[in-house]
């Protein structure tokens, strides 16, 4: 009785899938009106093939390290080499994950320094045990010292006075930045940085970042409270597009910019909704890191001859928006 | 002499006895966390400016909490807990969103297919914790985990990126939008149609605990399972039901997700759960079940909202924001504990 009255709820279920899926179409946007991408590509090294661990302290499913990781897979596909991505947020699991690409006797370990103090024991194990570390992303003073063989990334400081400058370019006075994970440096470090150059006055604003109408209502109540504040500065792409409708809803006249991109972001800057974003165009420290380890092992290379490499800032205004928004699309801006 | 003297009351029935509107007042499970909330609210009345004048953000970031919150607090009472009802709401987005966009259909489209996979999912969970009997808080902490997971997986395997596309452009949408995420201009006010969602959802759980048979059911199931069983609630049914109640919820909440942003990023939603959770037991719920409102739950949500947005209007120092928040919600709790206590001896 149980199961025939089962069998039934499942066939129902089944029709009423099919039956709204045959409902309607749109006319409009969706798949149907994606441009098709170009198949074929480059060429591949005929070198021996090498295996790469990249560890990262990417929560999950974050946008910008998704870009990273695309940039490490174009090159890897391009150099013949084998990728092992991994991730953890908490310090004390990044570090366990180097030790396990460690044990597992990999060519090259690429890995972020987020965390510095967390990860120096285990980059200094892996460089003892003969194994090319390459840092990217945050903490390119620590890169050197634990022996690592070259950083690709940004300085998150320059990055925030780059921010800070461009505000005072627009000619605005007060400033609200936007920290949507607590006690992350690098997130602080921005601000500072901002705050640095800027000629203004910064307030910082605390939000969680995994809760967007959350913080569209905690922006909307700072916009509220301080009616002078003319600029909004978010360190992600993805708080710029809560903190516009927030700006929208308080009927302020701030301006939005933001740190690294999406497609959202290009879009918004294109209906100048976005006045500018830095990017520190990640898919280049994948990449790149990538690139170095094989040249490494083949040439004994050293990009940057042992000074980081910057991948950024790079200022984005709603002039180079139509071009990259095919990029940021595909993951790789 | 004339023995017309009446009996004294004491032999009169117990459950006869004639309580005082205030009195009966002071029983209710809400009763405290409303004293909470004023107080709240008279606090930050006074600590900030222009806190009372906003109260159309505080109420929409109230109702985005309340939305779940009431399912929530019927599941509770219920005797359960869903900690997968955080990462829930995203994956009722995604798919909506991801549906609508693969197949380039009407939005309207994505939104059923959407709220058919999240019952299915609040489904599962039902059917699991009853069919295995293990507790609900390990069943929906395997579910938070898997559709963590997937949500992230699908999402990348599917779009390419972990953020979906903008169906923005696409029909239906702003229909869908002025169901799910439009915005009421009544004088200065601002007001989200989530308030509207949040009041309805609000009467209806009211309605079901307190007037139809399956409200009793909901209590008794919290009480004793075994013992609701012996007295011939379906139990299996009950359950079940209280989590579709989490699913519906959660579809309503990722339905305003999506049309108010139009992309969904695929790894939100973690952590809300016990926002949900604590807004039920601000409200009055108790942990072990049997006991609650959903009314209480919605007014845990309004002390939440307004806590979480009173701090900004006050212009504490951002870095204490979560210790504020934190010591708030305590000491709101606290009252509202204190309240019910002296309610019950004064019965």
């Amino acid at each position: 009785m149980r199961y025939s009255r089962m069998a039934r709820t499942t066939v129902v279920f089944a029709a009423a899938v099919l039956a709204v899926s045959l409902a309607g179409c749109s006319d409009s946007g969706g798949k149907d009106s994606e441009d098709k991408p170009e198949t074929g590509g480059g060429g591949k090294a005929n070198t021996a093939e090498m295996t790469i661990a990249m560890v990262t302290h990417s929560g999950q499913g974050d946008t910008f390290w998704d870009i990273v990781k695309n940039g490490a897979e174009t090159a890897s596909a391009k150099d013949n080499v084998k990728l092992l991505y991994t991730n953890d947020d908490k310090a004390d699991g990044q570090a366990q994950l180097v030790e396990q690409a460690i044990n597992q006797k990999v060519d090259g370990i690429i890995v972020t320094l987020a965390k510095p103090d967390a990860m120096k024991a285990a980059v200094q194990k892996a460089v003892a045990a003969g194994i090319p570390v390459v840092s990217i992303n945050s903490g390119s003073q620590f890169s050197k010292e634990f022996g690592a063989l070259a950083h690709f990334g940004q300085e998150e400081g320059v990055a925030g006075e780059a921010v800070g400058e461009q505000l005072n370019k627009d000619g605005r006075k007060k400033a609200v930045c936007v920290i949507h994970e607590q006690g992350n440096v690098s997130l602080e470090e921005r601000c500072a940085g901002v705050a640095k150059t800027f000629s203004g006055e910064v307030e910082n604003l605390q939000v969680e970042g995994t809760d967007r109408p959350g913080v569209e209502a905690a922006v909307e109540a700072k916009l509220t409270a301080s009616k002078d504040i003319d600029a909004v500065v978010t360190l992600n792409a993805d708080i710029a597009s809560a903190s516009i409708k927030a700006k929208e809803a308080a009927g302020s006249g701030a301006e939005v910019a933001t740190f690294d991109l999406n497609s959202d972001v290009v879009a918004r800057m294109e209906k100048k909704e976005v006045a500018f974003a830095v990017d520190q165009q990640p898919y280049l420290q994948g990449y790149l890191a990538v690139d170095e380890l094989w040249l490494y092992k083949q040439n004994l290379n050293i990009i940057g001859g042992g000074r980081p490499v910057l991948t950024g800032p790079a200022i984005v205004t709603a002039e180079q928006a139509p071009d990259l928004k095919k990029l940021t699309d595909n993951a790789t801006r | 002499m004339s023995s017309t003297t009446t009996q004294p009351d004491d032999t009169t029935d117990e459950r006869l006895l004639h309580r005082s509107l205030f009195s009966r007042l002071l029983g209710r499970p809400e009763l405290g966390s409303v004293i909470g909330a004023v107080a709240v609210l008279v606090f930050f009345g006074l600590a900030a400016d222009s806190f009372l004048r906003s109260m159309d953000t505080v109420l929409y970031a109230a109702s985005t909490i309340g939305i779940m919150a009431v399912p929530v607090a019927l599941l509770m009472i219920g005797g359960e807990f869903d900690l997968s009802a955080g990462v829930l709401v995203t994956a009722s987005a995604l798919v909506s969103s991801m549906f609508s966009y693969q197949m380039t259909a009407n939005v309207w489209v994505g939104v059923a297919v959407s709220l058919l996979v999240t019952l299915a999912i609040g489904f599962f969970n039902g059917y699991v914790l009853i069919r295995t009997g293990l507790p609900s808080f390990i069943v929906t902490l395997g579910t938070f985990l898997m559709l963590q997971g997937a949500n992230v997986g699908v999402t990348k395997a599917i779009d390419g990126t972990v953020t979906t596309k903008s169906i923005e452009d696409m029909e239906g949408f702003s229909s869908a939008r002025a169901v799910f995420a439009s915005t009421l201009s009544i004088g200065s006010w601002d007001l989200r149609v989530t308030i509207l969602w949040w009041i309805v959802l609000v009467a209806l759980a009211t309605w079901i605990l307190l007037r139809t048979r399956a409200g009793n059911w909901i209590f008794a199931v919290g009480g004793g399972g075994p013992a609701a069983r012996a007295v011939g609630v379906p139990v299996f049914r009950t359950k079940i039901g209280l989590y579709l109640g989490v699913a519906v919820g959660a579809w309503i909440s990722g339905q305003h997700l999506l049309f108010s942003f139009g992309v969904i990023q695929s790894g939100e939603g973690r952590g809300l759960e016990l926002h949900y959770i604590a807004a039920a037991v601000i409200g009055g719920c108790l942990l072990t079940g049997g006991y609650g409102s959903a009314i209480g739950a919605a007014i845990g949500a309004l002390i939440f909202g307004m806590t979480k947005q009173g701090i900004v209007y006050a212009q504490w120092d951002a870095d204490w924001f979560w210790f504020f928040l934190g010591a708030m919600l305590l000491l709101a709790t606290l009252l509202n504990a204190w309240v019910r206590k002296r309610a019950e001896a004064a019965k």
